[in-house]
């Protein structure tokens, strides 16, 4: 009895002598991975108790400011770190890591139309701008025989095109704008690529539940969501076509095709505007960890290296099942080598 | 020997007196000094804020200076910002939201003032309009998506195909727009309007009344001469209190009016506010186009602020017409 008293006393002293050496990693950042973020962090917390992380999805912008600051230990961006932003960061220096990977997706409301709509390159661009208005223009009508040959009277398509965008500054409007200014000059000249941009058509949805709300209830309505979004409250989505000139639909297999696609360069900043390949999804991209190459406070330097070897290897099985890529292995090589030099 | 054993009554009132008026005094001290601070720290606050707000814009200021209120394009890749889509969209969504919500609202006023029902059921009925104050912002905003929208939106439809001449129908409806964000306003401001248009109603004299009773006039007759006109100007500042509420109203907003940069005459069409673009483009902004989201702000609180005010002056007139009675 004595002794499991004292085995008791011996085992609460040891677990408090645990917790004390517990590490806390501050992060915060991009909404678009948070999903798939927040399941490493817990998976990982239950399997190393010693490791505690705060992730806080606030966006990319504040995720940048807050790291920038020095108020986070890692920060997290869909659209990694321009040069002048890196700059502004004192001490410590900056590594970016690619992390994980996403599709953005084209859905629509078509009611009565069963199949996937197949959109064209010179389609899709020119539906953003406002110039294509109707489901059944020509050239819409020409790219998708399949749903002619169900309804040849073409009654389902004569709808007016409703655009529905993200009116919050996002990440995602990032990295769409960006492929729709790769693949169409006038795109470019007219709208250009940001967090936010000046749509020239359209109504705009908070977020993506609410351009989900905005495509759901308006039957005509095209908007971009993420594909982890769209596949997880089952809206329908366009089939692209990709630079190769092939149809795509979105998938984990044509979303890691077309990242495969990718050489990284040596600071790991690689935007995937538009793919080459023949299977590639056209719309991909990744996101980024921000974090230090040094670190002064001790234990973190080693936590988040732990934790991004994790990330990179066990947490990418958890991507498809979240609606994420999974990195390819060429590419996973590459960021654990940049993961290894912080200090 | 009861006087032996016992302290004089007399004295100890007077011991226990003077200690209550000596902690009273300095209570009383005490408590006007935390009042001034406290009032004149709200008006410190308040000029802290306006001051900052003021300079953290002054780059936009001084880029845009009075053009930025006329300017009409919001672009971040050229840097390009400009007010009046947004100060329009401000100002019809809440002219429109005003425009439903006072007429509702006096009636509900004069519903439960002039004695149509047991008081137990007026002050249930007041307690349930009430509790719309309570609800969030965000839950209207849904509860707008999704049960306001559908309703709205093959109304537009339909107005526009028949009555598409006229500029207020003349775009379909693409769900999220002027209409549905208004309507929603306006049951926001509901319970503003209905307050302060009951107790301006409340302040019809009681003797008034009952003479134009006794003079034969009718329910009906001493509702409209007599109590309305009387509570004209209480119901005024009512409106205009709404509509300083409705002017900063954000998140339902957000996600109802569409976020359109655009000046359309069309009821249907979607539009953008001040207070919805500032919730949308902050998270993410840098550079000038913060300082140009803090022009904005500074525009929106003088157009509140200017509404409050004119809210006040005509509340404080009310008070006068009815002391002359």
């Amino acid at each position: 009895m004595k002794n499991l008293f004292a085995f008791t006393i011996l085992t609460a002293l040891s677990i408090c002598s645990v917790q004390a050496d517990t590490i806390t990693l501050n992060a915060s950042g991009a909404t678009f991975p948070a999903p798939i973020y927040g399941r490493w962090f817990a998976d990982y917390s239950n399997a190393h108790k010693d490791v505690h992380i705060n992730y806080q999805s606030v966006g990319s912008g504040q995720g940048i400011k807050s790291f920038t600051a020095g108020l986070t230990d890692f920060g997290a961006s869909d659209a990694a770190m321009s040069d002048t932003e890196i700059a502004a960061v004192k001490e410590g220096g900056v590594v970016l890591l690619p992390m994980t990977a996403g599709s953005i997706v084209l859905s629509y409301n078509l009611p009565g139309i069963t199949s996937a709509v197949q959109l064209p390159r010179d389609v899709y661009p020119a539906i953003f701008l406002g110039i294509i208005t109707k489901w059944n223009d020509p050239k819409i009508v020409a790219a998708n025989p399949k749903i002619v040959a169900e309804n040849p009277d073409l009654k389902l398509l004569d709808l007016p095109i409703t655009v529905a965008y993200r009116a919050d500054g996002s990440g995602t409007t990032y990295n769409f704008t960006n492929h729709l200014a790769a693949i169409s000059p006038d795109f470019k000249t007219k709208v250009g690529s940001g967090k936010t941009v000046k749509w020239p058509v359209g109504v705009g949805g908070k977020g993506n539940e609410g351009v989900a709300a905005q495509i759901k209830q308006t039957p005509g309505t095209i908007g971009y969501v993420e594909y982890g979004y769209a596949q997880q409250i089952k809206l329908p989505m366009a089939t692209l076509q990709n630079s190769a000139g092939k149809f795509v639909a979105p998938s984990p297999e044509s979303g890691s095709t077309a990242l495969s696609q990718v050489e990284l360069p040596a600071n790991l900043r690689a935007f995937v505007t538009d793919p080459a390949g023949d299977g590639s999804y056209p719309i991909v991209t990744f996101t980024w960890w921000l974090c230090h190459t040094q670190y002064t406070k001790p234990g973190v330097a080693d936590a988040i290296k732990a934790l991004a070897t994790w990330s990179l290897t066990d947490g990418q099985k958890m991507a498809p099942e979240l609606g994420y890529l999974p990195l390819p292995a060429n590419v996973v090589e590459k960021i654990q080598a940049a993961v290894n030099t912080i200090k | 020997m009861q006087t032996a054993t016992e302290p004089s009554p007399v004295l100890t009132t007077r011991w226990i007196g003077n200690k209550t008026a000596q902690r009273s005094k300095t209570f009383d001290a005490f408590f006007s000094w935390a009042t001034f601070v406290a009032s004149w720290g709200t008006v410190a606050l308040l000029v802290w804020i306006a001051g900052q707000v003021g300079w953290a814009s002054r780059e936009a200021i001084q880029k845009f200076g009075f053009g930025f209120i006329i300017g009409t394009d919001w672009d971040t890749n050229s840097d390009q910002y400009g007010a009046l889509p947004l100060i329009y969209g401000t100002l019809v969504s809440s002219a429109l939201a005003l425009l439903i919500a006072t007429p509702l609202g006096v009636a509900i006023a004069i519903f439960l003032t002039e004695d149509y029902l047991p008081l137990k059921a007026r002050s249930f009925f007041k307690f349930l309009v009430e509790l719309l104050a309570a609800i969030p912002s965000v839950i209207y905003g849904l509860w707008g998506i999704y049960a306001v929208i559908p309703i709205t939106t093959p109304m537009g439809n339909w107005l526009n195909a028949h009555m598409g001449w006229i500029p207020l129908f003349s775009t379909p409806s693409s769900g999220p727009g002027f209409l549905p964000a208004a309507f929603v306003l306006a049951i926001m401001i509901l319970p503003t309007i209905a307050a302060l248009s009951g107790s301006a109603l409340k302040m019809t004299p009681q003797a008034l009344k009952e003479g134009a009773a006794a003079l034969g006039a009718t329910r009906w007759d001493v509702i409209l001469q007599i109590s309305l006109p009387i509570a004209a100007s209480g119901i005024l500042g009512a409106a205009v209190l709404g509509l300083g509420r409705a002017m900063g109203e954000t998140m339902a907003l957000a996600m109802l009016v569409g976020n359109n940069n655009q000046i359309s005459a069309s009821l249907f069409a979607p539009a953008n506010t001040i207070a919805s673009l500032l919730a949308n483009h902050f998270g993410e902004a840098t550079g000038l186009e913060v300082s140009a989201l803090m022009y904005l702000s500074f525009i929106l609180m003088a157009l509140t602020l200017a509404i409050n005010a004119v809210a006040e002056l005509i509340l404080e007139r009310t008070g006068a017409t009815v002391r002359h009675f």
